[in-house]
C-alpha cells in the first residue's frame, strides 16, 4: 500500500524536459501558473490546455503517471465546479427551489475545472522530470536573494533535500517493520479506531528509534566530511542554461503573448 | 507428510509497472518436520522474499504455500493463526524492539496468541534462557541493552510464541564471531530441544555446513538445488558458477583430494576433516 505514492516521483528520462535546468524549469512553471489563470475567454483557455497536453506528451512519462495525479484530486474538482455551476450569475437556464444553473455558471464551471487539471498536470510534470536532487539545487539558487534578509536558503534546501532522500527510506522502514510486528501477530487490520491507533504503536516507536538514529548517522557522516553549511560551498554539478533553456523560453513567451493576444482580440 | 510444503510459487514486484521484477520464479519444495534447512544464495536471489511468503507476510502472485497439507491463504481470516506457527526472525530483528522493558517485548507475540498469567512467564523466562539472555536484563528497557542483547531479545520474541516452523533470516549477521557461535549453538540448541522445523537463511557457508541438514540454493530468483547438506557442497564449481563458495574446509580438503579419492566428498567440519586424515594415515601405517 505504501508503494502507491506518487508523490514527487522522478522518472529518469531524456526527454527535452528532463534536459530542461532546473531553475528554468520552476520559473516557467510559475509564470505558466499565473498564465493559466490569466486566460479570460475560450480560446485562450483552449489554447493553455492544447500547451499543457504538449507538455504532457513531451515529458516522456507514462501517462497513466498523469492520471493516477489528477485521480488524486478528483474530488476537489467535482466539488468546485458543481460550486462554481451553482453560484454564477447571467441568464438562468435551469433552476429547481433554490438552485440554478446559469451561463455564468457553466463559464466558471469549465474554466475552473480546466484550470485545475491544467495545473495539476503541470505541476506533475516537473516532479515528475525533474530529480529532488536537482529540484533542491533550482529552488536554493532561484532563492539566494532572499539571502539578504538573513533567511538561510542553503540550509532550508539541504534539508528539504534530505527530508525528501528519506521519505522512501522511511516507508521502507515502515513496510519491514510492519512485517516484522505481524509476524509476531500484531493484528493492524480490524477492530474499531482506538484498537488501530494503538496498534501503530509497536510500528510508530521503532520508527521513531531508527529515524533518529539514522539522522545522528548523517550528521555525523555529514561532519566527517566537514559540512560547514553553506558558506563558501562550492558545486560539483553547476548548474548552466543551454540553448534548449533559450529555446523553451522563447517559446514560452510566445504562447503568453498569444495567450494575451487571444484574450484581447477573440 | 511434509510440514511445509510450496507449489510453482512466484512473487513479481510493481507487476505492470517500469520496476516489474520478479523476485521469487516457480519454487517448489517440501521440507520434513523436525528438519533443519539452510537456505543460501547471492544477495538479491529471492531468499528474503520467498521466506516472507511462508508465513503469509507477502502474497505470492502465483502458487501454493502447504502447511500440514493446508493452503494457507486458503481463509484470509485465519493467516495470523498462520504466523504464530510459522515464526519469522527478520534481517537485523533488534530494530523491531518497542517495549518498555524486554520482557514485555518477548511477550508481546505469545499475548496477541491469546496467552496468560503464568504460562505466558512461563514462555518468556524459557525463550530468554533459550538466547542466553541474563534475567536480570528482562527488566530493562529493550534500548539500553548492547547491539547482541538486542539481538536475542528480539529472536526471543519470536521463539516465545513457540512456533512450529521457525525461520530465521541472517540472525547471525553483524554479530561479532563468538557472538555468532553462540547464537547459533543457541539456535541448534533450541531445535534439539523443541524439536521442530527451523529454516536458516545465511551467508555465511561455515554456519550452514554446521547446522543444516539439508540446503536449498537458490539462484537469480529461482530454487537451483536442494539437497543434503554434504552433496551441495560437494558441488563446489557449481556453487562458484552462480557467486558463492563452500567452506573453507570443504576447499581445502577437496583440492588435497583432487582425483586421488583418498577422502570423502564434501567434509563439512574441521572434526571430520581430522578424523578423515587421520584415517588414511593409519591406513598408510604412518599412526
Amino acid at each position: 500500500m505504501m508503494r502507491d505514492v506518487t508523490l514527487g516521483q522522478f522518472f529518469p528520462g531524456k526527454s527535452i524536459l528532463h534536459r530542461l535546468d532546473p531553475r528554468m524549469k520552476i520559473a516557467l512553471l510559475v509564470a505558466f501558473i499565473v498564465l493559466i489563470f490569466c486566460t479570460g475567454n475560450y480560446f485562450s483557455l483552449a489554447f493553455t490546455a492544447i500547451i499543457v497536453a504538449l507538455t504532457v506528451f513531451f515529458s516522456g512519462v507514462p501517462t497513466k503517471m498523469y492520471l493516477k495525479s489528477v485521480k488524486t484530486i478528483i474530488f476537489i474538482v467535482i466539488f468546485t465546479s458543481v460550486l462554481n455551476l451553482l453560484y454564477g450569475t447571467g441568464d438562468v437556464l435551469w433552476s429547481w427551489g433554490f438552485l440554478k444553473i446559469t451561463t455564468g455558471g457553466i463559464r466558471n464551471a469549465v474554466f475552473v475545472t480546466v484550470r485545475i487539471i491544467s495545473l495539476i498536470l503541470v505541476s506533475s510534470s516537473l516532479t515528475f522530470t525533474t530529480s529532488p536532487t536537482d529540484l533542491t539545487d533550482g529552488l536554493e539558487r532561484i532563492l539566494k536573494p532572499l539571502g539578504i534578509f538573513r533567511i538561510k536558503v542553503h540550509e532550508i534546501a539541504m534539508m528539504m533535500t534530505i527530508a525528501l532522500r528519506f521519505i522512501p527510506t522511511l516507508l521502507e522502514e515502515t513496510d519491514k517493520i510492519m512485517q516484522a510486528q505481524k509476524a509476531r501477530g500484531a493484528d493492524m487490520e480490524s477492530g474499531g479506531i482506538v484498537k488501530r491507533v494503538k496498534a501503530l504503536i509497536p510500528v510508530l516507536v521503532p520508527l521513531f528509534v531508527s529515524a533518529f538514529r539514522r539522522a545522528y548517522d548523517l550528521a555525523t557522516a555529514m561532519e566527517c566530511r566537514c559540512y560547514q553549511g553553506g558558506s563558501g560551498r562550492t558545486r560539483m554539478k553547476s548548474l548552466h542554461l543551454t540553448a534548449v533553456d533559450f529555446k523553451v523560453l522563447a517559446f514560452m513567451i510566445f504562447v503568453a503573448c498569444s495567450v494575451i493576444l487571444l484574450n484581447i482580440f477573440l | 507428510m511434509s510440514v511445509l510444503e510450496v507449489q510453482n510459487l512466484s512473487f513479481v514486484y510493481g507487476a505492470g509497472t517500469p520496476f516489474e521484477k520478479k523476485a521469487v520464479d516457480d519454487v517448489n519444495f517440501a521440507v520434513n518436520k523436525g528438519e533443519f534447512i539452510g537456505i543460501i544464495g547471492h544477495t538479491g536471489s529471492g531468499k528474503s522474499t520467498m521466506v516472507q511468503m511462508l508465513n503469509g507476510l507477502i502474497k505470492p502472485t502465483s502458487g501454493k504455500v502447504l502447511l500440514n497439507g493446508e493452503d494457507i491463504f486458503a481463509n484470509p481470516k485465519e493467516i495470523r493463526k498462520v504466523r504464530f506457527q510459522v515464526g519469522m526472525v527478520f534481517q537485523y530483528p533488534e530494530y523491531q524492539l518497542f517495549e518498555e522493558t524486554v520482557y514485555k517485548d518477548i511477550a508481546f507475540g505469545p499475548t496477541n496468541m491469546g496467552i496468560s498469567g503464568d504460562e505466558l512467564d512461563k514462555r518468556v523466562r524459557s525463550a530468554a534462557m533459550f538466547t542466553g539472555l541474563k534475567e536480570e536484563l528482562l527488566f530493562k528497557s529493550p534500548f539500553d541493552l548492547s547491539g547482541g542483547e538486542k539481538r536475542r531479545a528480539a529472536i526471543a520474541g519470536v521463539i516465545a510464541m513457540d512456533p512450529e516452523i521457525l525461520i530465521l533470516d541472517e540472525p547471525t549477521a553483524g554479530l561479532d564471531p563468538m557472538g555468532r557461535d553462540v547464537l547459533l549453538s543457541q539456535i541448534t540448541e533450541y531445535h534439539k530441544v523443541r524439536n521442530n522445523t527451523v529454516l536458516l537463511v545465511s551467508h555465511s557457508m561455515e554456519d550452514i555446513a554446521r547446522v543444516a541438514d539439508r540446503v536449498i540454493v537458490m539462484n537469480k530468483s529461482h530454487l537451483q538445488m536442494f539437497d543434503n547438506t554434504k552433496n551441495i557442497f560437494a558441488r563446489g564449481d557449481e556453487l562458484a558458477k552462480i557467486g558463492l563458495r563452500i567452506p573453507q574446509i570443504t576447499k581445502i580438503m577437496s583440492d588435497i583430494n583432487g582425483d586421488s579419492g583418498l577422502f570423502s566428498q564434501g567434509i563439512l567440519c574441521v572434526e571430520q576433516a581430522a578424523s578423515e586424515i587421520a584415517e588414511v594415515l593409519k591406513r598408510r601405517g604412518k599412526l
